[in-house]
């Protein structure tokens, strides 16, 4: 994969929705660390459009080496082993999209996230949203939707969450949420705040910008 | 008399290396490199081969480490075995490290064979050839040596330092002594210390070279004679340690040499054994035995967190250098287990790293093959530190 000669490829200006989202929270010239980086679409836009020192860990060896092949600074690795190995803020903005609810300890995972980022992005799919709910009361069975589009027995996502949750997570690890939105199935911000009832109820996805609390939780 | 007498086979035993094809520092003894080991070492010389041109500002340099049994001839057929470069499909116009853009410099280490000061070399100060009495060189004194070719030519800064194996070591070691030298480094297929299984190989060839009775205390080049024997067992040993053992099978299996049935004898029954064998006695023609015991002590006292007070991260703290570091699944010499760990302490100092495993089950060897993928990484990756280094296209 990805043996397009590296240098050649042209910056790509069009990525997925929900990584413009997340890209437009990205300060310029700022130092990010992208984790689960895959085919490194956001690095590359990062490092192209915003002139970002970005690098990135993808737990895939194909998709790390697609990365490195297009002169983006990845290594292999995972979010749970991983992380504990960089000094606290060594970055800017630390981005965990669509993961947290994969890892097996989320709690260690946030922890680290807000200690070696001065600002965490995270964004996960909301279990709470109106028709898992509904699913779940009406069919009794697990509920596969777009976000969550794998059976029980086959899904990576071992720690599912809601948006209310999560933020009752970040309160507890006196994690401060300083920005919060939920996105829509096509990961298109919708103009709810999150947390909240409402973004519990409507959201399918929960986008946050976190930072380390004063009290310090870690 | 018209046709020319058939020369001689041209071997390591009877060349002059000053003779060799390419370019040779000569260090004077006021610019004497003070050793490790504690010993000041000038004058002394060191061979190397450049190729492409070096740019106006001098920021297009690369500067290729060998292996152990490497030599400077990594794109230029050798001049004792006529085989090509060692690297001759990495290095050329169009190839990833393109000459047509980048100046690409590769020395003898010290204590080589190949022209560079080491044990086989004449000592200015006896007249007579080193032998044992060369002081004892580590890694770091490679490297500050090789620094020496790079004031020469007045190149403040390597674009990029790049070896596999004893060469990753060298990269390492270049990245930790010179940050502000190195731009870029691509240790591959290495480790940051001699393990003891390392060690365990490197002291049982080592064995086999001082157990051959021509050996002679290392003092043989002055009897005219040479441990060939003992320098061939030391390679075939070697040689095991750089192939994986699905390799090893696919390669050879049980087949037989040349003959139907087992012999029930000592000869070479197996297209293995006389595989080896011929490994062990084509090197010989081409390698020293002291440059071997030199070489190998070298790897062994490498050791880059010991320098550092015990912690790897502090050899690379404050490092601007962009690494891409690269191993290889079937290599269980410098498995990527010892190349994680480096990755590990760039990352613990916030290092700009990239880290790549190759699959393959060519063993360590593969980092001297063609392996597509590991051609396209180091591209890449070259591309995007060229990008970021301002160096034209």
């Amino acid at each position: 994969m990805a043996t397009a000669p590296a240098g050649t490829a042209r910056p790509r200006a069009n990525i997925r929705v929900d990584l413009k989202v997340i890209a437009d929270l990205i300060e310029e010239n700022a130092r990010v660390l992208d984790i689960g980086c895959g085919d490194g679409a956001l690095l590359d836009y990062l490092e192209h459009f915003k002139r970002v020192d970005a690098r990135g860990i993808e737990i895939s060896q194909a998709g790390v080496n697609a990365c490195v092949a297009q002169g983006l600074s990845v290594i292999q690795g995972d979010a749970e082993t991983d992380l504990r190995h960089y000094p606290s803020d060594a970055f800017d903005y630390v981005i965990l999209s669509q993961t947290l609810q994969a890892t097996y300890d989320p709690k260690g995972v946030l922890e680290n996230l807000v200690r070696i980022g001065r600002r965490a992005v995270v964004s996960f799919p909301n279990f709470g949203v109106w028709h898992v709910r509904l699913r779940l009361l009406v069919n009794g069975r697990m509920p596969v939707t777009d976000s969550l589009d794998t059976a029980w027995y086959e899904t990576p996502n071992i720690h599912l969450c809601t948006i209310a949750d999560f933020d009752e997570l970040c309160e507890d690890l006196g994690i401060v949420v300083e920005q919060g939105m939920v996105l829509d199935s096509r990961g298109r911000p919708r103009w709810l705040r999150a947390p909240g009832l409402l973004a519990n109820w409507l959201g399918e996805q929960g986008l946050f910008v976190l930072k380390r609390g004063t009290g310090g939780a870690g | 008399m018209s046709t020319p007498q058939r020369s001689e086979k041209l071997t390591l035993a009877s060349f002059d290396t000053r003779t060799l094809p390419g370019h040779r520092l000569e260090v004077p003894a006021e610019s004497a490199l003070r050793l490790d080991c504690g010993v000041d070492l000038g004058p002394f010389a060191i061979a190397y081969q450049t190729y492409g041109t070096l740019n106006a500002d001098k920021s297009n340099a690369v500067m290729v480490c060998h292996a152990l049994t490497g030599d400077q001839f990594v794109a230029t057929p050798h001049p004792f075995t006529g085989k090509p470069g060692w690297w001759e499909h990495m290095i050329g116009p169009g190839l990833v490290l393109d000459t047509d853009r980048y100046f690409v410099i590769c020395t003898n280490v010290l204590g080589g064979c190949m022209g560079s000061s080491g044990p086989r070399e004449i000592n200015p100060a006896t007249g007579k050839r080193w032998g044992l009495s060369f002081p004892v060189i580590t890694i770091a004194d490679m490297v500050r040596a090789q620094a020496r070719v790079l004031d020469h030519y007045g190149i403040d800064q390597l674009f990029c330092v790049i070896g596999g194996s004893m060469g990753g070591m060298q990269v390492l070691q270049w990245a930790a002594l010179y940050p502000e030298r190195v731009f870029s480094a691509v240790p591959i297929a290495t480790a940051a210390r001699h393990s003891a299984q390392n060690i365990a190989f490197h002291e049982v060839g080592r064995q086999a070279i001082m157990a051959d009775p021509e050996w002679t205390g290392g003092a043989y080049a002055e009897h005219g004679i040479r441990p060939h024997r003992g320098l061939a067992v030391a390679r075939m040993a070697a040689h095991i340690t750089y192939l994986s053992e699905v390799a090893l099978h696919r390669k050879f299996g049980r087949s037989l040499q040349d003959r139907q049935q087992i012999s029930f004898g000592f000869d070479a029954d197996f297209q293995v054994e006389s595989y080896l064998r011929h490994q062990g006695s084509t090197f010989v023609d081409r390698f020293d035995a002291n440059s071997y015991l030199y070489i190998t002590r070298a790897c062994d006292y490498f050791d880059l967190a010991a320098e550092h007070g015990g912690v790897l991260a502090n050899a690379f703290r404050g490092t601007r250098t962009r690494f891409c570091i690269v191993s290889f699944t079937s290599d269980w010499l410098y498995p990527t287990s010892e190349n994680r760990m480096i990755m590990h302490a760039l990352n613990a100092v916030a290092a700009n790293v990239s880290f790549v495993e190759i699959e393959t089950d060519k063993g360590h060897d593969a980092f001297l093959l063609e392996e597509p993928e590991f051609f396209a990484t180091l591209r890449g990756f070259l591309a995007g530190a060229a990008e970021h280094r301002g160096l034209k296209r």
